[in-house]
C-alpha cells in the first residue's frame, strides 16, 4: 500500500496511486471551473460520460442488420441516418452521419485525414489505429494496401471509395449481406457486423465462418 | 509544391497500419472521457461556446513540436483550455492556482510535464 487508508478517496481509486499529469490535472481543473461558474453541472457531466460509456459498435450493427432485413428501412437510412437510427430508439447525435452502401460493385472505407471525424455517436469511440498518422495518411492514397493490412483484400474489379470525414458530416459503411446469412434473424444478423466493418476495413464474415 | 500544415496529412507516405498493435481496442482512460465530455457539454445546443472547427483550430495551432509529443486527449484538453481562456471564460490565473492544488491534493503526487506518449 502506497498510504494508508483512514481518509476517503475522492478520485478514482486506481489513478491516484500513478503521479498526476500536467493534462490530467488540466481537464480536472477546466471541470471544476466550468461547474462552479454554473456553465455545466455536475450532474450534466455525470449524464454525458453515461452517455460515451453506453455508445458501442452494437447501436450501429443493430441499424445495418434492420437495414438488411427491411429495405424500406435501408431507403430511409441512406437518405438520413440519424433519422432511421432514431426509429430504433438511438441518439445519434445532431452532426449528420451519411451511409455509405457497399455493393458487388463498390466497397467504401472512411477516414479523417485532418484529425479523427467518426461517428461516435452511432458506434462509439475510434481505435486508436483510426486516428494514427499511418492510417490517415495513407487511406486516402492506397487504400487497397491498408485494407491488405487488415487482411481484406478487395477484387480489382470493384471499385474503392474512400469518404474523407469532416467537422460537419460523418460517415457510416453499410455493409454487404454476408453470403450465407439468409436464416439469420435480424439479432442475429448484427452479431456479424463488427466496428471495423462500418469503417470498411473489414467485411463482416459468414455465419460458422 | 503544396504547403501543408502538419496536421493535413492525407495522402502522404507513413508507415503500416497496425490493426491490432497497443491500444488498437483502446480502454479509454476516465481522465480521457471527461474531456470528451466537456467538449460535448461547451459544444452543445444548449451552451455553443466551441465549435469542432474551433477544436480543430486550436489542436493545429499547437505546432508541430507539440502536436506529436501529446497524446489525443492531452492534444483535446490543451485546445479546450486555450479556446477557453481566449473566449474569457476561464482566467488562466484560476486556472494555474486550480491545477497546483489538485495536483498538491493528489495522493500520488504530480509531475511537471506530461510525459510523450504513442
Amino acid at each position: 500500500m502506497a498510504h494508508d487508508h483512514s481518509h476517503p478517496h475522492p478520485h478514482q481509486p486506481d489513478l491516484e496511486e500513478t503521479p498526476l499529469t500536467h493534462y490530467q490535472a488540466m481537464t480536472e481543473a477546466v471541470g471544476q471551473l466550468l461547474i462552479e461558474k454554473g456553465i455545466i453541472t455536475g450532474e450534466e457531466l455525470r449524464a454525458t460520460l453515461e452517455s460515451i460509456d453506453s455508445k458501442s459498435p452494437a447501436g450501429g450493427a443493430r441499424v445495418v442488420a434492420r437495414a438488411w432485413v427491411d429495405p424500406d428501412f435501408k431507403a430511409r437510412l441512406l437518405v438520413d441516418v440519424n433519422k432511421a437510427a432514431e426509429e430504433l430508439g438511438i441518439d445519434a447525435g445532431i452532426i449528420p452521419i451519411r451511409a455509405v452502401e457497399n455493393t458487388a460493385g463498390v466497397h467504401n472505407v472512411i477516414v479523417c485525414t485532418l484529425c479523427s471525424c467518426y461517428p461516435r455517436n452511432l458506434i462509439g469511440l475510434p481505435p486508436d489505429w483510426y486516428k494514427a498518422r499511418s492510417y490517415r495518411s495513407r487511406a486516402v492514397r492506397e487504400p487497397r494496401a491498408v485494407l491488405a493490412e487488415f487482411g481484406t483484400a478487395i477484387p480489382d474489379d470493384v471499385e474503392l471509395r474512400v469518404h474523407d470525414s469532416t467537422a460537419d458530416l460523418r460517415y457510416m459503411v453499410l455493409p454487404a449481406r454476408p453470403a450465407g446469412s439468409e436464416g439469420l434473424d435480424e439479432a442475429a444478423l448484427a452479431e456479424l457486423v463488427t466496428r471495423d466493418c462500418m469503417i470498411g476495413v473489414t467485411l463482416p464474415k459468414s455465419p460458422g465462418a | 509544391m503544396v504547403l501543408r500544415r502538419h496536421h493535413d496529412m492525407g495522402g502522404l507516405d507513413a508507415g503500416p497500419v497496425d490493426p491490432s498493435g497497443p491500444g488498437a481496442e483502446h480502454d479509454y482512460a476516465p481522465w480521457e472521457k471527461k474531456v470528451d465530455a466537456i467538449l460535448r457539454l461547451v459544444s452543445d445546443q444548449k451552451r455553443r461556446i466551441i465549435t469542432v472547427d474551433e477544436l480543430r483550430r486550436g489542436i493545429e495551432e499547437l505546432g508541430p513540436g507539440v502536436y506529436d509529443e501529446l497524446s489525443y486527449y492531452e492534444r483535446w484538453i490543451a485546445s479546450i483550455t486555450n479556446l477557453l481562456v481566449e473566449k474569457g471564460v476561464i482566467e488562466i490565473d484560476e486556472l494555474g492556482r486550480r491545477m497546483a492544488e489538485i495536483t498538491a491534493d493528489w495522493p500520488a503526487g504530480g509531475v511537471a510535464d506530461a510525459e510523450p506518449k504513442a
